[in-house]
């Protein structure tokens, strides 16, 4: 069945292609239906190679498929090759399955855009790109589908142009990304130069076996993750992702939630081997990054109005915690939240765009309350995703979010309070966030002409097609814990599948205080998650206290608006000032020659041009003669 | 007597000689036809550089791959006293610049028409392939000399005559600034020649004979490299010699901008590769520091430079200091991955760039600005000709899976092991050149249409075409370099190998021998 493998990202490929001839003709809704169609079949045969994985033994389960040979050059050897294994069938299994689902939300979505067909192109394309990325065999064909992603970012975020801060943004996530490209890039340099090779089974394997020298190892998981900084949004990077929602909301969840945000854990669990042989400073700075941003997001997410950038900041925050994670040695707890964070924050996101289709694109969460009368499916789903990320037992971020904390609290134990009071802060936003959508006094009709709505405006609930991935997703969140229960060894089914790929460099921690102890620390998190909702019940529901909501959280710290003043001023002040060098100095040293030659020859100035021409002319008479003698002389 | 053409492939016909003669006999019939007959005019115009691109394309098809000597090699003794010759011969570094000269030019008299006087426009251009196919080409010093020179009195016209505003103090510059350039070769190559006699018996300008025979004391081989050096930074350019380059490219007509960047430029990185490192090898190596520390500060100056430009096509004409840059860092650096990549670059860069070039064209006809912040919109009224514009700038940017990320990913991965900092600094470019490409593509075609841009045409079916052809070029090589590669490689190392021979340089051999096949 890996032989099909080429047909994974072969599917989404022929759908961008056909949709770029035939899109505009194929129109609405069937340009969309057809697109869906793409994904489902990829993720079909995603199934086919599982099963096929699930029944070879453990060791065996990896397979490459080499498509053909893309650079070879001396002792340069990158094939364009696909790799088959229990991680990048993971990926590829809930980027497939969550792709589809959007697929079809988007049908729903997008109904009556102008360039709905457009819109579906991309999407083909970029669910192409990110398969690349977690199925390539070397760090190259993940590079081709990191870039890709981000193209399609760059499509899809400015896809309404027309509107200039889309179009900011969108170019704002490709600069910003590619400085984190810069750090991949690098990495694979320093690779090729001490290895030979980028193939991540070479390098993993020199990883393991002490060939990589610490010093080499150090340097490649850092230059990655400044790579994966960039693309997973983390500080000081993360500036592109709440702006990133300007495009379309499936986008915003699929792209900007579930997906390809996620690529930077991904990749550093590839590479676990490289940051595990690295220096003991490598894991703690990642940890470190992911703590501080898990922890800075959500700070922000707390006074946050627009009901997408509550999810977008939630979304750095959540990235952070994977990346916590990763820094403490628990990879498979990294990809069990990424999972269940594809889940339920796909839903979310999905919930709010059917929120904001049924409110005629108001974003503004204080015109918002008391929906969950006239839109009883979004608001039942979006309490799922709620309790979820929430951390409410036994909703599937619960489950995955213990894990991580077991591991931190196991590695170092101020990290694990910085855990715990993102923890509390995340309960509190996201409840915020229900309440003030969902409960409270109806404020639409306040405002409602402001969005061009008029005195009879109602919400409404959003079509079919759209609520049937909501379900979907709200099931998923409910039960998907399960791939990975703390209880018995026995239970942790996704810690044995990805055992191939993390087992060596997996912290381990069955001696610890914290895993003999497991339930304690089990039991603060309910307690966390408890206080953080009562807390922001106690605020929005009862009025009992004022809200804490201060200008500078609002401001996301000043950090972006400092940045933005710095490129704005210095920054620019210094590209002008580059140009006018060499506008003026570099330049006018050529044509002060030029004037100081002409002035020393005494030449008149009437002579210049002239000069040039008749000189010209008679090169090229000279050369034709001299040609023609040329050509003689050889006949001759 | 060669000493390298054991495997050169041969054919019944002088099949180079035709590449560099055709043009020239096209030009000839075209400056003595009437020039009442438009019609015939173009027809021969065209049919002589559709029968050049024919022969280079069956050229590309004859070259034997995996041969790193000179191909279809033709030699005419010329002044037999002074050992000048009639010396053409192909291989791996110059087989896609030739097939990119035969193909583009073509292209450009199909698909740009001047604004007025065709006759000598037509002319100009095919005298110019003629220049340009005999540069490539040329074994013989002299003979190079010749061509390289040619080349700048046709550019001079076309940019002189047909060009924009400024055109006349661009032509002049253009012509001034190159040729106080080659002022430099000439006397470098005279005596280049008179000193290998001491070595090689008697005098001769065969290229390859003294690149083989001669042996320069070490102080008069960094001489003649400097004056060879100075002639091709400016052709490049290399920073600080650069700013002839925007002035000619923006004032130039949008035919002769293609043919500037898409190949002149190329007889700088070209003649750096074939006359520098092949003649200087000891030379080479002294000025490695130099020469990548100016292409650094070209790639990030260019760059920088290029983000503040008003004009789009002084932009992307920025936007050629920063990607040449590129090529001269892999040339120097002198790895199997380093140099082609650089070859190669060089054609991507043509492809892509001439596209840009061809683009910004086009816009000016509809719009007859260049100015940025008069454009916008662009994308709502004409999506396809976005589109194409989005491809190449994509390709321009680097984007993996387009042509112009295979040639910088093997420069740069190429160059590390031999050029570390500098590569990384150089790197950082790859992070600028997404600002200045999407920063303008943001301008031009994002946002609301103006009233004057509302009525924005999209593109015909000619154009259409026509960017068909490079958009085709910039996937496929970006997917499926490996043909191309194959082709450059062997004589890219065998001119490593001379480098080796001649001096104590060892490419660096990658450890990949010990865990290269760990994985399999």
């Amino acid at each position: 069945m890996t032989d099909l493998l080429w047909l994974l990202p072969a599917f989404p490929l022929v759908g961008a292609l056909v949709l770029m001839v035939f899109g505009r003709r194929m129109g609405e809704p069937r340009s969309g239906l057809f697109a869906s169609a793409m994904p489902i079949a990829s993720f079909l045969v995603t199934m086919m190679v599982y099963f096929d994985l699930l029944s070879r033994p453990s060791e065996e389960r990896s397979t490459v498929v080499t498509l053909f040979e893309w650079m070879p050059v001396g002792s340069l050897h990158i094939d364009l090759a696909l790799l088959a294994d229990p991680l990048s069938v993971t990926m590829a299994l809930f980027i497939t399955g969550i792709g589809s689902l959007i697929h079809l939300y988007a049908v729903g979505y997008m109904h009556g855009d102008p360039n709905f067909s457009k819109f579906f192109l991309y999407l083909n394309l970029f669910v192409f790109s990110m398969l690349m990325l977690v199925l390539g065999e070397n760090l190259l064909v993940t590079f081709l589908g990191w870039e890709g992603v981000g193209a399609c970012s760059y499509f899809l975020i400015s896809f309404w142009h027309t509107r200039n801060s889309a179009a900011v943004a969108g170019k704002k996530a490709f600069v910003t990304n590619r400085i984190g490209d810069f750090g991949v890039m690098t990495a694979m340099f320093l690779a090729f130069s001490t290895l030979g090779t980028i193939s991540y089974s070479s390098i993993n394997e020199a990883a393991h076996s002490g060939a990589l020298a610490p010093v080499t190892a150090t340097a490649i998981a850092l230059l990655l993750f400044v790579g994966a900084m960039g693309k997973s949004a983390q500080l000081p990077l993360y500036l592109w992702l709440p702006d990133a929602m300007e495009g379309p909301t499936p986008v915003s969840a699929l792209i900007h939630a579930a997906t390809m945000v996620t690529s930077g854990v991904f990749l550093m669990t590839r590479m676990s081997p490289v940051l595990h042989a690295s220096y003991e400073f490598a894991p703690t700075i990642i940890a470190v990054v992911g703590a501080a941003t898990a922890l800075y997001a959500a700070t922000v997410a707390v006074a946050q109005n627009d009901i997408k950038k509550v999810l977008a900041y939630s979304t750095v925050s959540q990235l952070g915690y994977m990346f916590l994670a990763i820094g403490s040695g628990a990879y498979v707890a990294a990809i069990f939240h990424m999972i269940t964070h594809a889940f339920f924050k796909a839903l979310l996101f999905l919930g709010s765009g059917s929120v904001i289709h049924g409110m005629h694109h108001e974003q503004d969460m204080r015109r918002m309350g008391a929906l969950r009368k006239l839109m009883p499916v979004t608001a039942i789903t979006f309490i799922i995703g709620w309790l979820a990320i929430a951390g409410v037992p036994p909703f599937a971020g619960f489950w995955s979010k213990d894990e991580i904390l077991l591991y931190v609290y196991a590695n170092n134990r101020f990290l694990y309070v910085v855990g715990l009071v993102t923890a509390l802060l995340t309960a509190y936003y996201m409840t915020r966030q229900v309440i003030m959508v969902f409960y409270g006094k109806a404020k639409w009709n306040d405002h409602a002409s402001d969005h061009g709505a008029h005195g009879d405006f109602t919400p409404h609930e959003s079509p079919k097609i759209m609520l049937f991935p909501l379900v979907v997703l709200a099931f998923l969140s409910v039960v998907g814990g399960a791939m990975q229960l703390p209880f018995t060894k026995k239970l942790h089914f996704l810690e044995h599948w990805l055992a191939p790929i993390t087992e060596e460099s997996e912290a381990h921690i069955g001696e610890t205080w914290a895993y003999h102890n497991k339930y304690i620390l089990l039991g603060v998190a309910v307690v966390v998650a408890t206080v953080g909702i009562l807390a922001a019940f106690a605020v929005y529901a009862k009025g009992k206290f004022k809200a804490i909501e201060p200008k500078v959280l609002e401001q996301a710290w000043y950090y972006d608006a400092g940045a933005s003043k710095l490129v704005g001023g210095p920054g620019a002040a210094l590209f002008n000032g580059i140009a006018w060098v060499d506008a003026n100095i570099v330049d006018g040293a050529v044509n002060g020659t030029a004037t100081l030659v002409r002035n020393i020859g005494g030449t008149v100035r009437k002579a210049q041009t002239g000069f040039v021409r008749s000189y010209a002319a008679l090169m090229a008479i000279g050369f034709v003669a001299v040609l023609a003698w040329f050509i003689y002389r050889g006949v001759a | 007597m060669l000493a390298n053409v054991e495997t050169a492939a041969t054919l019944g016909i002088p099949l180079l000689t035709l590449l560099v003669v055709l043009p020239l006999v096209g030009a000839v019939m075209v400056s003595l036809m009437n020039k009442a007959q438009a019609e015939q005019i173009k027809l021969v115009a065209l049919v002589f550089s559709l029968v050049t691109g024919a022969l280079s394309v069956f050229m590309l098809a004859k070259f034997p791959s995996g041969q790193a000597g000179f191909q279809f090699v033709s030699q005419q003794s010329w002044v037999r006293e002074w050992g000048i010759s009639w010396h053409l011969g192909v291989d791996g570094i110059s087989l896609f610049l030739v097939v990119l000269t035969g193909v583009l030019f073509p292209l450009v008299i199909i698909g740009i028409d001047p604004h007025h006087d065709q006759k000598p426009y037509l002319a100009w251009m095919l005298l110019l392939e003629a220049g340009v196919m005999g540069s490539f080409l040329s074994l013989d010093l002299f003979l190079f000399f010749v061509f390289f020179e040619i080349v700048l009195v046709p550019m001079y016209f076309l940019i002189g005559n047909w060009g924009y505003e400024k055109r006349v103090y661009a032509a002049t510059k253009f012509f001034i600034y190159t040729m106080a350039g080659s002022a430099f070769m000439l006397v470098g190559i005279v005596a280049t020649a008179f000193l290998a006699r001491r070595d090689i018996g008697y005098l001769t300008f065969n290229l390859v004979e003294i690149a083989e025979k001669s042996n320069f004391a070490t102080g008069t081989g960094r001489w003649l490299f400097v004056a060879f050096m100075i002639a091709f930074a400016v052709k490049v350019p290399l920073f600080p010699l650069h700013t002839w380059l925007p002035d000619a490219h923006t004032q130039a007509p949008t035919g002769g901008s293609v043919i500037l960047a898409g190949v002149l430029l190329k007889m700088g990185t070209y003649g750096m590769l074939r006359f520098g490192v092949y003649l200087f090898p000891e030379a080479t190596l002294w000025a490695k520091p130099v020469l990548f520390t100016l292409a650094v500060i070209g790639i990030l100056y260019g760059a920088v430079a290029a983000t503040m430009q008003k004009d789009l096509k002084r932009l992307v004409a920025y936007s050629s200091v920063a990607h040449l840059g590129f090529i001269v860092l892999g040339t120097f650096a002198l790895t199997s991955q380093s140099l082609t990549g650089g070859v190669m670059q060089m054609v991507n860069h043509g492809v892509s760039t001439g596209a840009l070039f061809l683009m910004v064209g086009m816009i000016y006809e509809r719009r007859h600005t260049r100015q940025i912040a008069e454009l916008g919109g662009i994308q709502s009224v004409a999506p396809i000709f976005a589109g194409f514009f989005m491809v190449v700038m994509l390709s321009s940017i680097g984007l993996p899976g387009l042509n112009g990320f295979v040639g910088e990913f093997l420069i740069l991965i190429g160059s590390f092991e031999t050029a570390r900092w500098w590569v990384v600094v150089a790197t950082l470019g790859v992070i600028l050149a997404a600002l200045y490409l999407l920063w303008a593509y943001q301008r031009v075609f994002h946002g609301e249409p103006s009233e004057a841009n509302k009525s924005f045409p999209e593109i015909t079916r000619r154009e259409g075409l026509l960017l068909g052809v490079f958009v085709a070029a910039i996937v496929f090589t970006g997917i499926y370099p490996k043909p191309m590669l194959n082709r450059i490689e062997p004589s890219v190392n065998k001119l490593i190998e001379h480098v080796e021979l001649r001096t104590d340089y060892q490419q660096p051999v990658s450890k990949g021998e010990v865990h290269g096949e760990a994985g399999e």
